[in-house]
């Protein structure tokens, strides 16, 4: 951390950012013109990230007949609860146990991913042995294999082993994650010192319980944010239970939220359902988004600095 | 395992418990990633060959050598998907990373307390499912529903943006709102771990911020901006999920659109799972050739650069 320089002292638009926001005299800053075309543009893009979201948190409040006949961007006879209600008891409470599927796969997916990540980075940066390069080599070409066109080959492989249409179809291949183990080490290497381990070597400690009790308490922070980013690929993916499941009890939101869009030429209130459905699965990650955001960035540091 | 001397930790080399580490992971990572593409590349030389007149005899699973590739590359829609995303490759992935640096540059420049909420803002999208914020887009693309097409019709203009000539930017669009954000925040990141000393040199010398950006800041996230630019050269190639829920309201997008949608209808709707590994393999082969090129590039021009 660097101390808080003398930044405050800056005629130009010099404040960089430093661990405490210092806050310089607002009065001829607040006017130049470039703060103004700064902000203005930052506000800009921020009206375009935020546009679908608005958009989506209007419709999911109106009847599916004045989704067409008003305005997409202002309320129209507001009957949120309704929808949301319909949503959930459509076709048997099939949502409700989408939503669940979505977040078995990705719960049980991302801890085990992490946990496995956990352990390989751990060992890749804190042993000393033969091939330990070519293991690490090895684990980082899967961060550059392209993982759709994985998916495929996978459901071939799954098909021939009976795999496919049950649950371990896709929590089996989502508790990989290179780059968890990339991550892993680079904070394993800086954040476990060696005199610790020797210490509780020396008490007598196993290397299992050094690694349960102590290692996994210090990578925390890395652990939270292979956390995050797994639970979101998880989350996100759409291929991979495309090609894997075919019972539609056993589909994640994505998916889920998919069939009732193309259904909807059919069954036009599915349109209204698939609005709502999507603002019910958006609403949280959005939240957990903006609280976790700090945990992000660390990450993000820790896997590019070394680049 | 019980050990009968339990004061004699040095002797008990433990290096050798790495090998427990790293198996779990290691077993799961052969299983579910390396072994699909030897199974793909092995279903990828087989065919089915039906025998007796017209055809209509017993189907026969036979190898096939590499017909399956040499017929692939002979399909010009196929070719002409490779074509495409290529195309959208290369006006996206610029695109998306020249707003991702000015955002992150830009935030850079402001109070902490509104760079925060800014950051948060723009990274949101990519929480967002790519099928979910295309089903979003796609009800802002119709005209009908899209308040976008109200506005612009008010206007006086008639957009079409799934038809036949924007369609494919339409998509381009989606994936830049989904991923702009992500990649911005890799940028921030490289940013947040430049020295402070270096930006203090910098005033010192009169520089001004427009010179500080472009005379440390971009030259020092440039490893940022060549990971970022590797991760979307993989994801272009791979564009699937968003063309395949369009195109039920945009019929420009064909079953060929994209190779990975070519490759999926071959499994699904040809019932040519053979074809599909193939054309699987094939695109697997293309984006890391795309991905090792484009960093051996950047890594001899930095080296002749020193």
């Amino acid at each position: 951390m660097s101390a808080t320089t003398t930044t405050t002292s800056t005629t130009g638009e010099q404040t960089t950012p430093p661990a405490k926001p210092v806050r310089t005299a607002k009065g001829p800053r607040a006017l130049r013109p470039g703060r103004i075309v700064l902000v203005a543009v930052l506000t800009v893009a921020a009206l375009y990230f935020l546009l679908p979201v608005y958009w989506l948190v209007i419709a999911a409040t109106k009847s599916n007949a004045s989704l067409y006949s008003s305005f997409g961007l202002w309320f129209d006879a507001p009957q949120l609860l309704h929808n949301l209600g319909k949503v959930f008891s459509y076709d048997n409470h099939v949502y409700l146990q989408w939503a669940l599927n979505s977040l078995l796969y990705a719960g049980v997916g991302a801890v085990l991913a992490t946990l496995l990540s956990a352990a390989a980075g751990f060992a890749l940066a804190k042993y000393r042995f033969a091939g330990r390069e070519a293991v690490f080599k090895f684990v980082l070409a899967g961060v550059l294999l392209p993982s759709t066109a994985l998916a495929l080959p996978l459901y071939l492989m799954f098909s021939k082993l009976g795999l496919t249409n049950t649950y371990w179809a896709v929590l089996i291949p989502s508790v990989v994650s290179p780059f968890g183990v990339y991550l892993c080490r680079i904070y394993a290497e800086s954040a476990v010192p060696d005199t610790v381990l020797e210490a509780a070597r020396v008490d007598g400690a196993r290397e299992e319980r050094i690694f349960f009790t102590l290692v996994l308490r210090m990578m925390t922070p890395a652990l939270v944010t292979v956390f995050l980013f797994q639970f979101v690929h998880i989350w996100n993916n759409y291929f991979l239970p495309l090609v894997m499941l075919s019972d539609d009890r056993k589909y994640p939101i994505t998916l889920g939220l998919v069939t009732w869009k193309e259904a909807s030429d059919r069954v036009p209130e599915l349109t209204q359902y698939t609005i709502g459905g999507a603002f019910v699965s958006v609403i949280p990650l959005a939240i957990a988004m903006l609280v976790l955001q700090r945990y992000w960035r660390t990450g993000l540091t820790e896997g590019s600095v070394k680049e | 395992m019980t050990t009968p001397l339990k004061r004699a930790p040095r002797k008990s080399r433990p290096d050798r418990k790495a090998w427990t580490f790293l198996a779990p992971f290691l077993a799961v990572y052969l299983f579910a990633m390396i072994l699909p593409i030897f199974y793909a590349i092995y279903q990828s030389m087989l065919k089915v060959e039906r025998s007796g007149p017209l055809g209509l005899g017993e189907p026969k699973v036979v190898f096939a050598g590499f017909e399956n590739y040499s017929v692939a590359l002979q399909q010009t829609t196929f070719i002409e998907s490779f074509g495409r995303v290529l195309l959208f490759g290369i006006v996206q992935v610029p695109v998306m990373l020249l707003l991702a640096l000015t955002l992150a540059l830009l935030l850079d420049q402001v109070s902490n307390r509104w760079a925060g909420l800014m950051r948060a803002t723009y990274f949101l999208p990519y929480g967002i499912p790519g099928v979910i914020a295309t089903i979003l887009w796609g009800f802002l693309y119709v005209p009908g529903v899209s308040p976008i097409n109200d506005v612009l019709g008010d206007m006086g203009f008639q957009p079409d943006f799934l038809g036949y000539d924007n369609v494919l930017w339409s998509i381009a669009n989606i994936v830049i709102w989904e991923f702009a954000g992500y990649n911005m925040l890799i940028i921030v990141a490289q940013l947040k771990s430049i020295p402070q000393e270096l930006y203090e040199a910098a005033k010192i010398d009169g520089a001004g911020p427009w010179q500080t950006a472009f005379r440390i800041k971009i030259p020092l996230v440039r490893p940022a901006l060549v990971l970022t630019c590797v991760f979307s050269i993989i994801g272009t190639m791979q564009l699937f999920a968003e063309p395949l829920v369009l195109r039920k309201i945009a019929p420009a997008v064909t079953n060929d659109f994209t190779p990975n949608l070519s490759a999926y209808f071959d499994a699904f709707a040809n019932a040519n799972v053979y074809m599909a590994a193939a054309k699987s393999v094939i695109l697997a082969v293309v984006a890391m050739v795309l991905s090792f090129g484009f960093l051996s590039l950047v890594n001899r021009k930095q080296r002749s650069e020193r």
